[in-house]
């Protein structure tokens, strides 16, 4: 029912192959080091596919609940907590203060969502940047020790003090956001999600809860980012308060926009290109944003879909094409 | 007593500050319907435009202010035409993006014509009052001054002259000004200059006082926008008296409850209000 | 079996319905009729919790639905159309149907994301139930096109087929033939009937075709400013003076 053609699956396959590989023809340890940490991006920008590109709600406080598990992931560790205890409960902090915010947050539809989520954004900044005790101020936490290796049998101990072995800890999680995303999109469950985006008053009159659906969708939104923040902070090795800030959702936006809403592909092609893109750049240094920011402006304008979306579309009309055309035949 | 005093003064400033600026927000936001979420980054644009005059030209401060007023006027223009317009029919969350983009490049622009480090503008009336124990620098009370000079102004403009009434019904009603046969083009662009405008003014005012920082209009923006929202989207009183209620509190609050949390007044007030009228105090209904 | 007691709806003093009451018995054809403006659309949206009565009843066998929100009506056995043709337009035609079946199965995050045996089986069922629907509507071949590729009617159709996917006892549609031609109204006119003697379900409509409910209604109920002008059969409604008047003579005989 939701098959897709074999073309694009092999496409796919070619990718997970080079992404398989990649450590073997990345040029070096710095390009490395972008590579992971568009990956950790990626992820989280997949969360914000979800409830912005799938379900409709602008959540600007995106970056926040990134923050939010980065920091849980930095106070959990420093205070000896193992890092494979303290990263889901990242991710669950993360859902349920996004629960709270939801509950207040969700009686408001539109661009007043926005900004109430983005004051909700700005607010919990605000307290990592001022509760010195807790998050360090706006020093934050630093010293932060790699995850903990997990000893296997027979195979020796898995470390991730080296990056292949880092990039291949993200890549997982990725691969599993991607795995879970794909399940639950792909379903009359994630339809749920889209009927909302679509149009929120018939979907309350077919009999989807939308408060309940919206709160779903912002739960495992927020928990995805959450954990990216929080394998972010340990592969970082520091947490500051910029790692919660409001440049944070705009960058995840950048890239949802640019890569494709409500495309699965597009979020993490988003979060892989404009880093890279970001890096090559750098010699323009302040003109970059400079650029990025024009950028996003045309995009929205001319190209809602993205990159992805883009192609998705053309895609999308060439069926059509093919549709009304069997229907006229069949209507003459 | 004296402390009092001396939060109260500060506070009718900074509300004097929001006021104008979220006055020319609101009526931006009243006609387009759109959250022009850039709006604090033209107001730091304002001032930096007003430095130029000053530094780079060498023209007084007042020939500066006026200067200014016009360039960034003309500079909200071509903000709505090149950015909003062509959204028109879009939903409201890609005019949010897109004023994203347009910050992002705003706060670039400064920041690479001026750089990121503060700028002064030279305090053109550095006299210090001493009135029932409250310190009073001059500029600041020119702020207080000057900003309900230019609201009294503004009033009369909107009240009282053609152009005026056409925005405010526009403003307040959109299909209904458009079927009397009003130009909603030209009344969204003349309203883009006015707003700009007068956020430039506001900028002038405050940039002897404060210093001049490509960041400096990201939070004003957002707590603009709050005071809008609250206060009623196209609502001319509402933002004028969310703007000195605001100022009055985060005075108030940052002096005798926490001067870090002060930012947080503001947030924390939208998202309580939101949640009790999730379409604000003298909102709507949402078409 | 629907049975709405005195419901009255006052917007800060305007009066948009005052005191209908008014009953549909089960197998029934009921047409509401009534000039422009006259409350029809908004007296829907009260019986299906768009909006909350300001005073009143509504039950559906004897269960209380007054100001339910209408994710819950629908679980109650009564769903509806709107007045302008309201779809998923991003989506295809089968997911406008499934999404519709959502609340009859037990559909969640956690079957979902594992795949579990009853998972697959809410999926089937609703997918069948879908191209059951499908069937019924003629539209089996467009089970996987786009909206925009669909005629204006077969859009109707959708519509009315979403409307009837969560096997309810009764739908309510709202103005189901608004715009079409005389050709499309009669196929529409046809599918209602079939919705009552093949599908068990009870039909309110709201139309503007006289000639259509004529043929169609077993029941009239006429709303003119708010309030309920007359009640009967459609040969009593035909010559009622006061429906005659509210129409400003003569309409009903075209």
């Amino acid at each position: 029912m939701f098959t897709k053609p074999i073309h694009t699956k092999l496409f796919f396959l070619a990718l997970l192959i080079a992404a398989l590989f990649l450590p073997l023809y990345v040029p070096d340890a710095y390009m490395f080091q972008i590579v992971i940490t568009s990956v950790l991006f990626a992820i989280a920008t997949l969360g914000m596919n979800l409830i912005l590109g799938y379900t409709g709600q602008a959540s600007l406080a995106h970056g926040a609940f990134f923050g939010i598990g980065a920091y849980v992931v930095a106070i959990m560790t420093k205070a000896g907590v193992s890092f494979w205890i303290a990263l889901p409960v990242s991710g669950v902090v993360a859902a349920v203060i996004g629960f709270v915010i939801g509950l207040l947050a969700f009686r408001t539809k539109g661009h007043f969502f926005a900004i109430v989520t983005l004051c909700f954004g700005v607010i919990l900044f605000q307290v990592a940047e001022n509760w010195i005790e807790l998050t360090g101020g706006q020093n934050g936490i630093f010293g932060l020790d790699r995850p903990t290796p997990i000893p296997l049998p027979f195979l020796g101990t898995l470390e991730f003090y080296s990056q292949p072995a880092q990039y291949y800890m993200v890549l997982v999680v990725l691969l599993l956001t991607l795995f879970a995303l794909h399940r639950i999109i792909y379903s009359i469950f994630g339809l749920s999600f889209m009927a909302i985006r679509n149009n929120e008053e018939l979907a309350d009159a077919v009999g989807v809860n939308t408060f309940v659906t919206k709160m779903i969708s912002f739960a495992m939104a927020n928990f995805i980012a959450g954990i990216a923040g929080g394998i972010y902070a340990t592969i970082m090795g520091a947490v500051s308060p910029s790692a919660i800030s409001i440049m944070i959702t705009f960058n995840f936006l950048i890239f949802l926009i640019l890569g494709g809403m409500a495309t699965l592909p597009g979020a993490v092609v988003g979060a892989f290109v404009i880093p890279i893109i970001m890096e090559v750049l750098q010699f323009m240094e302040d003109y970059r944003m400079l650029f990025f920011g024009a950028l996003l402006v045309v995009v929205i304008i001319w190209f809602p879909m993205g990159f992805v979306g883009g192609l998705k579309a053309i895609n999308q009309k060439i069926i059509a094409w093919r549709q009304s055309k069997t229907s006229e035949d069949s209507n003459a | 007593m004296e402390l009092f005093l001396q939060q109260l003064f500060n506070g009718v400033m900074f509300g004097s500050t929001y006021a104008i600026v979220a006055l020319g927000l609101t009526l931006v936001m009243g006609i387009l319907n759109i959250p022009n979420f850039a709006h604090g980054h033209l107001y730091m644009l304002g001032g930096y435009i007003t430095y130029f005059f000053i530094n780079n030209l060498g023209i007084g401060y007042w020939g500066s202010l006026l200067l200014s007023l016009v360039v960034l006027g003309f500079a909200g223009v071509l903000l709505e035409r090149i950015v909003f317009r062509p959204l028109n029919g879009q939903p409201h969350i890609n005019a949010f993006i897109a004023a994203i983009g347009a910050l992002i490049f705003l706060e670039s622009l400064a920041l690479v014509v001026w750089g990121p480090q503060g700028m002064r503008i030279p305090n053109p009336h550095p006299q210090i009052f001493q009135v029932l124990g409250i310190t009073m620098e001059a500029q600041r009370l020119l702020v207080i001054v000057g900003a309900a000079v230019l609201i009294i102004l503004l009033h009369l403009f909107l009240k009282k002259t053609t152009t005026g009434t056409t925005i405010e019904a526009v403003a307040q009603n959109r299909e209904g000004a458009m079927l009397t046969g009003i130009n909603v083009n030209r009344v969204s662009s003349m309203t883009f200059f006015i707003s700009s405008a007068t956020a430039a003014v506001a900028a002038s005012f405050l940039s002897p006082i404060f210093i001049l920082s490509p960041a400096m209009g990201a939070v004003l923006g957002m707590k603009a926008f709050i005071i809008v929202i609250l206060g009623g989207l196209g609502s001319v009183p509402g933002a004028i008296i969310g703007g000195y209620f605001l100022g009055l509190i985060e005075a108030l609050g940052g002096g005798y409850i926490s001067a870090e949390y002060k930012d947080v007044f503001a947030f924390g007030a939208l998202i309580l209000v939101l949640a009790v009228k999730p379409t604000g105090l003298f909102g709507k209904q949402e078409g | 079996m629907l049975k709405v007691e005195s419901i009255t709806k006052n917007f800060d003093g305007l009066i948009a319905v005052k005191d209908l009451s008014f009953e549909i018995d089960k197998g029934q054809i009921l047409a509401i009729i009534g000039p422009n403006g006259a409350g029809k659309s908004t007296a829907f949206n009260l019986i299906t919790g768009t909006l909350k009565p300001t005073s009143g009843r509504v039950s559906i066998n004897n269960n209380n639905i007054t100001g339910m929100k209408p994710y819950r009506i629908v679980t109650k056995g009564v769903a509806r159309t709107f007045q302008t043709t309201s779809l998923f337009d991003q989506l295809r035609v089968i997911d406008n149907l499934m999404i519709a079946y959502k609340w009859r199965t037990k559909i969640g995050f956690w079957n979902t994301l594992l795949h579990t045996p009853s998972w697959k089986k809410y999926q089937e069922e609703s997918f069948l139930r879908a191209m059951e629907v499908l069937e019924f509507l003629g539209l089996a071949e467009k089970a996987e096109f786009f909206i925009p590729t669909l005629s204006q009617e077969e859009q109707k159709r959708l519509a009315i087929g979403i409307a009837i996917m969560g096997k309810p006892e009764l739908v309510l549609l709202d103005e189901p033939t608004g715009g079409l031609i005389q050709d499309e109204t009669d196929r529409i006119t046809e599918l209602i009937r079939k919705i009552r003697d093949e599908q068990g379900i009870t039909v309110c409509v709201i139309e503007h075709k006289m000639q259509m409910i004529m043929d169609l209604a077993d029941k009239i109920v006429v709303l003119n400013y708010g309030e309920k002008i007359a009640d009967g059969p459609p040969e009593a409604i035909k010559s009622d003076t006061a429906v005659i008047e509210a129409y400003l003579g003569g309409e009903i005989n075209a």
